[in-house]
């Protein structure tokens, strides 16, 4: 399928006719069409870390709606439930009701200070190998390639007439890119229901229409931004990559095109060197610019469009292992260490000079010079991450901690405001509360509800007649909240003022859960 | 076309705007977001087809699905209403008393009451039915006719001392100052009922004055002035008062007393809003 021009050379690499989207000084006009990109397979370690990134993160979506946690026989057993009908969230031994929503405040606030700690210390890993775009991007272009072939085969497909065969491999690619966003929408669904029973429903068309209809809209947008859109929505719709700039600084890891041992670049290395001329690593090959998903040239510096993916590492590797130079030609680098190598390459510190690659070489072997610097790992231990880490780890050992001390028990008491107390005719006060047992435990409780420190309290229900000095007792059910309409009655005379604090207390009988709610008790100025 | 520039900084086309020397740099737009903005121009005309949309003099185009949201909240209520119809003839099959027996109905009934309460009863009696002077308060444990379900039903359908319907309750008080006692004689009956209810009083608490309680008061009252509900007489031994909330107003109230009335609700209302009523008002709190 080669043709000439693709062929190896005689240096024994391979150059590609590609060039990058964003071309810097290109014209364009106000709108801009989307230039097509085909990225080339990739092979190298990046490559396959991003296959093991990619083979967890899809096993992690399409199996946990159906793996089980055992709650005993008043929960749902499923591993994660988000029951928004009840309003439960289940999350293996953690159940979260919709009170206790500041766990999940809490989980997105340690997702945001995560991201700023993973950016600021190794960039945008984020957007080259987790994010969900990046994953399906990739999972929809395994499936181009073993449709259409690799990027030439792809380029010479889409520049040939319609015919049978292109016909059948657009139809055989668009119909798996719909199944992989059919299954990808029918996934999310499970999160939210009985995972099995729901799948016996869709088959049998007797889901209710909002699982159809999440289905419909998720293979709609997955299919779009995998499929069609993929590189537009990180460059167009992302916020991340504006906000990505305030993340970074010279000590993060990005990258990087190491101008300093590759400028000048030239396709035709030996023939300059012949002449006297200098030159640099860089073969102008656009190897990296190929395998690009962004479609991007690295080698313009960085730039929001680049998700960091680091595939233009592999392909450049590979082609430096070819021609016998050193790896890392592109590399993840700080600006810190690439401004030092500049600056040794130029030979001052003004990195618009003129590139010597000599300078960056030992005269004697050849090979890169022990004064270049190189990528330092501990440059992810300073200051700023461990501030980052501090407060990230901070709150998630809060939550922690808060979620392990958390009664399962709670009550929660309303004062009646109109009216605010009842004289009686015995010359008693008697006011009214909307008391709600909330019973958190996956088990039926028997719940004793009492007065505390109000001087000749009694207590009674609504739904019946007959005072309760000593409290009532109540069933709650497994998981439920029980509202309660009780009457407090006491002596005005006895009390100190006309407006005395007193506490409800909820106290599990078998068990050792005591709650108490403040509240206040009103009767008439005197 | 005018020949293109390109801005020496940031090597990016200029649009050949400019302001004050600010020249605006052109970083095309997705052509694909163009056309979306296009579409939701395209959505726009459509909708303002389909719904109503333009307003004219007199109303709004129509739109040609003939969406009106007052005829959508019509459907709102029709579907509402025959939800509860059920329900409504129930309550109109059942005495009170069973209303209030049956956890479901009264669960439906008491919210009806509630908001029923809010619209027709709450200008006099409160919204919180704490009632004020003169206005009886319904949460308490004192009924001037009654507190059990039946005698409150009774009440709100015929109202009191209503002259449109002759089942109403009715009762009047004498007014003792027009000749019936001597000045002193009423400050002596207002010490003897102020001490009823253990109230501060200037008036002396007098043998006279008991004897005269006796004479003229514990008919309806009753003795000790315990109260007549059959009569609308309130007990005046305890910590309630419907006017009288101290010694002088005991006297003005002996003197020429007021009497409050109150609508008859049932022709009104209907039965089975007076029931629901009926249902809130004794679970207030005093219910008998």
């Amino acid at each position: 399928m080669l043709d000439e021009k693709h062929k190896p050379t005689e240096q024994g690499f391979e150059t590609f006719d590609v060039e990058a989207v964003n071309k810097a000084g290109r014209r364009q006009p106000l709108y801009a069409a989307r230039k097509k990109v085909f990225p080339k397979r990739a092979e190298g370690n990046f490559r396959r870390f991003k296959w093991i990134v990619m083979a967890i993160t899809l096993t992690i979506y399409y199996v946990t709606p159906w793996l089980k946690w055992d709650r005993g026989p008043y929960a749902p057993d499923q591993f994660v439930l988000i029951n928004l009908e009840a309003r439960r969230f289940y999350f293996a031994f953690i159940e979260i009701w919709p009170q206790e929503f500041y766990y999940v405040a809490g989980m997105l606030v340690m997702a945001g200070i995560g991201l700023f700690l993973i950016t600021s210390t190794v960039g945008r890993a984020w957007c080259g190998y987790a994010c969900p775009q990046t994953v399906w991007v990739d999972l929809f272009l395994v499936v181009e390639r073993a449709v259409e072939g690799d990027r030439n085969q792809r380029i010479k497909l889409d520049k040939a007439p319609w015919s049978a065969d292109k016909l059948v491999r657009r139809v055989l690619k668009h119909g798996t890119w719909l199944l992989i966003a059919v299954s990808t929408g029918g996934a999310w669904i499970f999160y939210f229901a009985d995972a099995h029973e729901l799948l016996d429903q869709l088959i049998h068309f007797e889901a209710p229409m909002v699982a159809y209809g999440t289905i419909a809209v998720l293979t709609f947008t997955t299919y779009t931004f995998g499929g069609l859109m993929r590189e537009q929505v990180c460059t167009y719709m992302c916020p991340w990559p504006r906000i990505q700039a305030a993340m970074l600084d010279e000590y993060s890891l990005t990258v990087t095109y190491n101008e300093w041992r590759g400028d000048p670049r030239s396709k035709h290395a030996k023939k300059m060197a012949a002449e006297g001329k200098p030159v640099g690593d860089c073969v102008d090959c656009n190897a990296c610019v190929a395998v690009c998903p962004m479609g991007i040239d690295i080698r313009d510096g960085q730039q929001l469009e680049c998700i960091t993916c680091a595939l233009c590492i592999d392909a450049c590797d590979n082609v430096m292992d070819k021609i016998g130079k050193e790896r890392g030609l592109i590399s993840y680098a700080t600006l810190n260490d690439y401004n030092e190598n500049m600056a040794l390459a130029t030979g001052s510190d003004l990195a618009a000079s003129h590139i010597v690659p000599a300078n960056v070489r030992d005269r004697a072997t050849g090979k890169l010079s022990d004064r270049v610097r190189h990528t330092n790992w501990r440059s992810i231990f300073r200051l700023r991450t461990l501030v980052y880490f501090l407060v990230w780890g901070g709150i998630g050992l809060g939550m922690l901690t808060v979620l392990a001390l958390r009664s399962s028990l709670d009550i929660n008491v309303l004062h009646d405001r109109n009216p605010l107390y009842v004289q009686l005719g015995s010359g008693d006060v008697r006011n009214g509360y909307d008391v709600k047992i909330l019973n958190m435990a996956n088990e039926p409780r028997r719940i004793e509800l009492s007065l505390s420190g109000l001087p000749t309290g009694t207590m009674s229900l609504a739904s019946d007649t007959g005072e309760r000095p000593d409290g009532v007792t109540l069933d709650v059910e497994p998981d439920k909240v029980m509202p309660v309409r009780v009457y407090v009655t006491a002596d005005p005379a006895a009390l100190d003022g006309s407006n005395v604090e007193f506490n409800f207390v909820a106290r599990n009988i078998g068990g050792p859960e005591q709650v108490a709610s403040k509240v206040k008790f009103h009767s008439p100025e005197r | 076309m005018a020949l293109k520039e390109i801005d020496e900084i940031s090597g990016t086309e200029t649009t050949g705007h400019e302001w004050d020397g600010i020249k605006e740099l052109n970083t095309p737009l997705p052509r694909w977001w163009l056309y979306t903005f296009y579409a939701t121009i395209v959505w726009a005309v459509g909708y303002c087809i389909a719904y109503p949309a333009v307003p004219l003099v007199g109303e709004a185009t129509r739109g040609v699905l003939g969406w009106s949201s007052r005829a959508d909240l019509d459907k709102t209520l029709d579907a509402a209403q025959a939800a509860q119809a059920g329900m409504i003839e129930r309550i109109a099959a059942t005495d009170v008393s069973d209303i209030i027996a049956d956890a479901e109905m009264e669960r439906f009934a008491r919210s009806a009451g509630a908001s029923l309460f809010k619209v027709n009863c709450s200008q006099c009696h409160g919204s919180g039915a704490a009632g004020s002077i003169g206005y009886p308060n319904l949460n308490d444990d004192e009924w001037l006719w009654g507190g059990a379900p039946e005698a409150i039903y009774t009440t709100i359908s015929h109202g009191v001392r209503f002259a449109d319907d002759e089942n109403a309750r009715f009762s009047e008080m004498p007014a003792f100052g027009a000749g019936l006692l001597e000045r002193e004689q009423i400050f002596e009956v207002a010490g003897y009922v102020a001490s009823l209810s253990g109230m501060e009083s200037v008036y002396p608490v007098t043998e006279e004055g008991a004897q005269l309680f006796a004479d003229n008061c514990a008919s309806c009252h009753g003795t000790g002035g315990t109260g007549m509900q059959d009569v609308g007489a309130p007990p005046l031994n305890n910590a309630i008062a419907l006017y009288a909330e101290n010694a002088d107003a005991i006297v003005a109230q002996v003197t020429a007393p007021r009497h409050g009335v109150m609508p008859a609700w049932q022709a009104k209302l209907g039965d089975v809003a007076v029931k629901e009523l009926a249902v809130y008002v004794h679970g207030l709190g005093g219910g008998q």
